[in-house]
């Protein structure tokens, strides 16, 4: 399943988060900023988990699930855009 | 390159806690890089902190207030005139409207322009007549009920559920949680403001406000969304951030080809946690935070001017998103002769 983020959020490298279509505003950390750009880029929730994998000592299973928590609330706060079977 | 000078008149220079637009819209002429604009406070009250901003605003005479009606204010206004030459005139105050367009064509006269709505533009968005305006045009609308007597309350209390909104005719809105809250606000603007008083349904989300300038043959000549971050209890943004929507732009554009709007206005909607968009006032004047609009590439006021002068101009397309404002409040520090000199003559 591909996520997508919508392509007007803004990002910056401080993990501050612009949604210029409702106004909304949040910081994340530097993990999350980087999976927003991930998201944002296209690529696919499990490249995103191989990347996490790498660089976080955890079990596979439970980034998959805090990825997907994550997803969701972006979900929640409309800033996905789509999603392709 | 010679700037060339107009004189503007402008209401609206208060700003208690809900602060009127006049300021605001004085720093976006002030933008200019082509007019050197005198600026003319036009003021009910000797504490409006616009008269004492002498960097913005040059000048200020206290005008009657509307209920003296069309010819004292022709009269006040006529004595300005001859000593400032004030080639058009800004209101920023709903309640002054109708005396100022009755006067239109003898304002003329001594040289004085208005870029404003007719009356019957201004009745059909009315706080009492919105709610018909909006169903014949396809707006979505919280539920509403115009009253005009005490007893009625009962009646609508049981079909719009709690918290119920109740407003003024003209001004004020309050959310009422009880019977007991309802009859005394009911009350309370009844006195200040007459009948009918309208109950409107609550409706939670986020609010959105537009603020937009109609040229009066139904084109948008701008547009500017805003999302309001912090609201006061009197329900005023006090910060805010420009957003990017094409549908809020559309509610612009449609209101103005559907009513041939001409002027500034304030459109205020809100966005239930559904999605779903309500309407729930126009105002016929541009709102108190114009300047942001200004600062996200559409200075409306100074487009506006224009427009009366009758020089061409070319409808804004685009502005900058992410572009805030937040309020504060600034102790301006004066002296009481200049007070003295507001209060016992009228102008300073």
């Amino acid at each position: 399943m591909a996520v997508k983020l919508k392509k007007n959020i803004a990002l910056s490298e401080s993990g501050f988060v612009f949604d210029p279509s409702t106004g909304d505003s949040f910081s994340v950390n530097g993990t999350g900023i980087k999976i927003l750009e991930y998201l944002k880029s296209g690529i696919a929730e499990a490249d995103i988990v191989e990347y996490l994998c790498e660089h976080f000592d955890a079990d596979k299973k439970l980034i998959r699930e805090d990825l997907d928590d994550f997803i969701n609330h972006l979900k929640q706060l409309k800033m996905i855009v789509h999603e392709n079977a | 390159m010679k700037m060339r000078e107009i004189c503007v008149g402008i209401t609206g220079l208060n700003a208690i806690d809900s602060p009127g637009p006049g300021v605001s819209v004085i720093r976006c002429l002030h933008e200019s890089e082509d007019i050197r604009f005198r600026t003319i406070g036009l003021v009910y009250e000797t504490l409006e902190p616009g008269i004492y901003m002498h960097e913005l605003v040059h000048k200020s005479y206290q005008i009657p207030y509307p209920s003296a009606g069309t010819e004292q204010l022709l009269k006040r206004l006529s004595y300005i005139q001859e000593r400032e030459h004030m080639d058009l005139i800004i209101p920023n105050f709903d309640a002054e409207l109708w005396n100022l367009i009755k006067l239109q064509p003898r304002l003329r006269k001594i040289g004085i322009r208005l870029f404003l709505p007719d009356l019957n533009q201004i009745d059909k968005i009315s706080k009492i007549n919105l709610f018909d305006f909006a169903s014949s045009n396809d707006f979505r609308i919280p539920k509403s009920k115009k009253i005009n007597a005490q007893e009625e309350l009962d009646k609508y209390e049981k079909e719009i559920p709690y918290p119920i909104v109740i407003k003024g005719k003209y001004y004020e809105a309050y959310i009422t949680y009880n019977k007991e809250q309802l009859i005394y606000y009911y009350h309370k603007l009844n006195a200040k403001w007459g009948l009918p008083i309208i109950l409107q349904e609550f409706i939670t989300g986020n609010e959105i406000v537009i603020a937009g300038l109609g040229d009066g043959h139904g084109n948008t000549m701008g547009a500017v969304p805003l999302r309001k971050l912090y609201i006061t209890d009197k329900g005023k943004g006090w910060a805010g951030v420009v957003i990017e929507d094409k549908e809020y732009l559309e509610i612009a554009r449609k209101f103005i080809e559907s009513i041939q709007w001409k002027g500034g206005f304030e459109i205020e909607l809100k966005r239930n946690d559904e999605g779903e968009l309500y309407l729930l006032e126009i105002n016929p004047r541009f709102p108190a935070w114009i300047y942001a609009a200004a600062a996200a590439g559409q200075n409306m006021p100074l487009m506006m001017v224009r427009m009366a002068m009758g020089n061409e101009v070319v409808a804004y397309k685009g502005y900058e998103t992410g572009k805030m404002f937040i309020r504060y409040s600034w102790d301006h520090i004066t002296d009481i002769s200049e007070f003295q000199q507001i209060s016992t003559l009228g102008e300073l």
